[in-house]
């Protein structure tokens, strides 16, 4: 940590930037994002397993924005978000600095955004054990056995729509159900309104998700939602070749080529 | 058993549509009950919830002056899902209506005084309900002035009552368009409202103005009352604020501790200075 | 009435729990799921778990649900018939296992339903629910009852209140009429009253600030960054008033399928980007500074100006469920500890 601090205090100081994003120790063990603007707010910084919020979320705040040009830290699961962010054009090389974190905990500099792209290549996006394991348990469920399964999961939710607010990208500045000319997904939380929800995110997702695990984190009620994101992960895997975000292939499902095997574009 | 609740609507057919202006329409609008719609009494400056059943519901003011009975009347420019529905209405169909809700202009206050109405463009409505109001009670004040602007005469609204007060004598209106927004046979001012007031020079001698308009109308004719004369007390406006329930239950219209839909929407000057940057 | 206090022995709390079923009444109580302890209809005392601080959601459901059924319609050619709420198909219920902080949250949530105009299908469900209240043993960092005028063994809001005594039996205290009607299910098992003291058994949640000081300070700092510091980390998410116990904004929606439909009131939050904006797309609340000072300033200041009631009980459910630990005590102390203006 003492590399990230120094370098934070240095750019603070040099006015490279005007506020570092990072982690301080938060309520009984969690940790929770820092907006630090001088060395006080620098020593408080940490870095532990507890620091898994997707800090990318407050790059696309205009209240963050306000406060100036940032410097991130960045563990692997913001570096992608921060790939991802860069090549749908949500944020810009030269206004903001990365501190990136590696999975050891030191600092790593970046230049430029193909820099992280390139440190990323060692890091490709990879299920555990256990995610194997459940993901392998619902690929395997029937078609019914899983509608069953979802539904029963997502009866518990209560549209409190913190997942979209956890998803570094879920930035839309009025997502899709807040428009009600038409009224696309209804608003009321019961079971077949939250799976379209879900469903509509999921899909929303598709070719963006960093497998971060912010929405599941975020979740009140703890439900699995970052499973429902993985499916989608492995699937734009299997049929895009979608392996991880990347600067110049952006939006998997708003990217056409001319190789695409559907025809109805042409 | 069922039992109507406070979000039960009153079940209302139109019976008359009125194109004001593009994009704006008055429904004169009957209680389908009629014992209903006799035991109903609102007072100038009120205003209801009004929706299409299946679509929701919007905020508008009661437009028609509670000296006129057996049906009331709301003036609403298309703009989002509910208005739009509303102006796919036909005559004779059945659209809801909650209300009344808010508070009123004081017009037992300002018994005896002169009234100087301010209106521009679609702000006209929640004036009409107590500009009506004042001359069917015509007798209980001494001079009645209207100025009312709009950005071009297409969009003036009311323009047949426009008519009717021009021809009044015991009203003296002053219409005005935006420069540019004339017609070849327009009689009235050319000019912004601020500026129209300003060499309108009305007195401010026991008179009480009410003005209502865009925020930038506002910003401007407030200067120019001040200079003529009124004070704080004695310029009062309306409000609005994005509503849903109408009675202070849903938490959304609240401007520090005052709630637009009880302590208002009518509001004296004085009132308006003492809120903060919150509507 | 005066409370009465009775000693109910921990062997006779399921077959009083069978009593209140046989009655005819829903029993709603804290059951562990997957990830979460919420109040659920039980049938049998098994179902029932004492493993909790506070439930993750509060027992608001029982009289404002997620989602009410305000009206159902149906439409044909230029012709509306409305469906009212049926007021009189509200069941009895009981809500057991309610801790003294969610039974404190029931008076400034009814003063919001109550304000000038009466809602009754929150009052009715109100009045046919019945608050077993359970005192807390146990607390942790994210409590602040006693910041906010209450305490882990008050009774305000409950029926009934069980306090667990170093025994393991219980002292149960009958509050109201409504307590006194359960008491009448099964007078055998309140037995004479028992001499321990309650206060020995309760939870120790130290003080951390004087609510009434925080009104005086939201109002003096009304204008002030301290709503920006504070709000930096705050993503704008509906969890902290979906779980809080006295939240009550809300929004009504149609749900129109073809003909036939419904006109629903669902729950809402005052810190949602889009809560205030106009149609015009003005919006009085457009940072995330000001939707925090709303919801500071409605339950701490507002409330107790216009309808006599604070808005916030203490129980730190918003705290435990926030995904970026905005953590309100923390908050709430940093306001009282501003100078006096």
């Amino acid at each position: 940590m003492v590399d990230i601090k120094k370098k934070a205090n240095e750019l603070l100081a040099a006015n490279a930037v005007q506020v570092v994003i990072g982690f301080e120790e938060g309520t009984s063990g969690k940790s929770r994002a820092i907006f630090a603007q001088d060395a006080a707010g620098v020593d408080k910084l940490i870095f532990n397993s507890q620091c898994v919020l997707n800090l990318a979320v407050y790059l696309t705040k205009h209240e963050i924005k306000k406060l100036g040009k940032p410097a991130i830290i960045a563990p692997l699961p913001v570096m992608r978000a921060i790939i991802q962010l860069a090549s749908e054009f949500q944020i810009k090389e030269s206004e903001m600095a990365v501190l990136g974190v590696s999975p050891e905990g030191k600092l790593v500099e970046f230049q430029t955004f193909a820099a992280i792209e390139s440190y990323l290549k060692d890091f490709k996006i990879a299920m555990d054990e256990k995610e194997k394991e459940i993901l392998a348990k619902i690929s395997n469920m029937s078609l019914s056995e899983r509608f069953d399964f979802w539904m029963q999961e997502l009866g518990e939710c209560f549209k409190c729509y913190a997942c979209r607010a956890a998803c570094p990208m879920c930035y839309c500045h009025k997502c899709a159900v807040e428009q009600n000319k038409p009224q696309w997904i209804p608003v009321a939380a019961n079971n077949l309104g939250n799976l379209e929800w879900h469903a509509m995110r999921a899909m929303h997702l598709a070719g963006r998700c960093v497998n971060c695990d912010a929405c599941h984190n975020a979740c009140p009620k703890g439900i699995p939602l970052n499973f429902l994101t993985k499916l989608m992960m492995v699937d734009a895997k299997e049929i895009f070749g979608q392996d991880g975000p990347s600067l110049k292939d952006g939006h998997l499902l708003s990217t056409f080529k001319p190789n695409d095997k559907e025809n109805f574009i042409r | 058993m069922e039992d109507k609740t406070i979000y039960t609507p009153y079940l209302m057919r139109i019976e008359k549509i009125t194109e004001e202006a593009p994009g704006v329409k008055t429904f004169r609008l009957k209680f389908q009950n009629e014992e209903e719609g006799n035991a109903f009494e609102f007072k100038a400056g009120q205003f209801g919830e009004y929706s299409v059943i299946g679509e929701g519901e919007s905020t508008f003011c009661i437009a028609s002056s509670p000296t006129r009975n057996g049906y009331i009347e709301c003036t609403y420019r298309e703009a989002g899902r509910v208005t739009s529905a509303l102006a796919k209405c036909e005559e004779g169909d059945v659209v809801g209506f909650r209300g009344p809700y808010g508070n009123v202009f004081p017009l037992d206050e300002w018994k005896g005084k002169s009234l100087l109405f301010i209106a521009g463009g679609i702000a006209l409505p929640p004036m009409r309900c107590v500009i009506w109001n004042a001359l069917d009670t015509r007798e209980n004040f001494k001079d009645v002035s209207i100025l009312y602007g709009a950005k071009s005469v297409a969009d003036l609204v009311y323009k047949h009552e426009l008519k009717e007060w021009e021809n009044r004598k015991d009203v003296k209106l002053v219409t005005t368009v935006d420069p540019g927004g004339q017609t070849e046979d327009w009689t009235g001012e050319i000019g912004f409202v601020p500026a129209v007031l300003e060499k309108m020079a009305p007195s401010s001698v026991n008179t009480i103005a009410i003005v209502c308009g865009p925020p930038v109308m506002i910003k401007f004719t407030l200067p120019v009352l001040e200079k003529l004369g009124f004070t704080e007390d004695t310029i009062y406006t309306t409000l609005e604020n994005r509503m849903k329930c109408g009675f202070g239950k849903c938490g959304r219209c609240n401007c520090g501790n005052v709630y637009i839909c009880k302590d208002g929407p009518v509001f004296s000057y004085k009132q308006v200075k003492a809120l903060p940057d919150e509507y | 009435m005066t409370i009465e206090k009775y000693l109910v022995k921990s062997a006779s709390l399921s077959a009083l729990f069978d009593k209140i079923k046989a009655s005819g009444k829903v029993v709603q109580a804290p059951v562990k799921k997957a990830h979460t302890v919420d109040f659920m209809p039980v049938n049998a005392f098994n179902e029932i778990t004492d493993d909790y601080i506070v439930t993750t959601q509060s027992a608001k459901s029982v009289a404002f649900p997620r989602v009410e059924k305000l009206f159902k319609y149906t439409k044909a050619k230029k012709e509306v018939t409305i469906a009212d709420y049926a007021i009189n198909t509200i069941p009895e219920v009981v809500m057991w296992g309610v801790r003294p902080c969610d039974a404190a949250g029931v008076s400034p949530l009814n003063a919001i339903f109550t304000w000038d105009v009466d809602d009754v299908i929150f009052t009715t469900k109100l009045k046919r629910t019945t608050f077993i209240g359970f005192s807390c043993q146990k607390s942790d960092a994210c409590c602040f009852c006693t910041s906010v005028g209450g305490n882990p063994g008050a009774t305000a809001g409950s029926d009934i209140l069980m306090t667990k005594l170093s025994s393991g039996n219980y002292l149960a205290e009958i509050i109201t009429e409504k307590g006194k009607a359960i008491q009448v299910l099964a007078p055998e098992f309140f037995e004479e009253t028992p001499s321990e003291e309650k206060e020995k058994n309760l939870a120790q949640v130290p003080i951390q600030f004087n609510y009434l000081e925080i009104k005086e300070k939201v109002d003096a700092y009304f204008e002030s960054d301290i709503w920006k510091a504070q709000a930096q980390r705050c993503i704008s998410c509906g969890t902290c008033a979906f779980v809080c116990p006295t939240c009550a904004c809300f929004d009504i929606q149609d749900e129109n399928h073809g003909k036939v439909g419904q006109r629903i009131r669902n729950w809402d939050s005052c810190c949602f980007s889009q809560f205030t904006i106009h149609t015009s797309g003005h919006n009085p609340r457009e940072s995330q500074d000001r939707r925090w000072r709303q919801r500071i300033n409605h339950k701490f200041s507002i409330m107790p100006d216009r309808i006599n009631a604070y808005g916030c009980i203490g129980c730190g459910r918003c705290s435990r469920a926030c995904p970026v630990d905005m953590n309100i005590m923390e908050h709430l102390i940093g306001i009282s500890q501003l100078a006096k203006k």
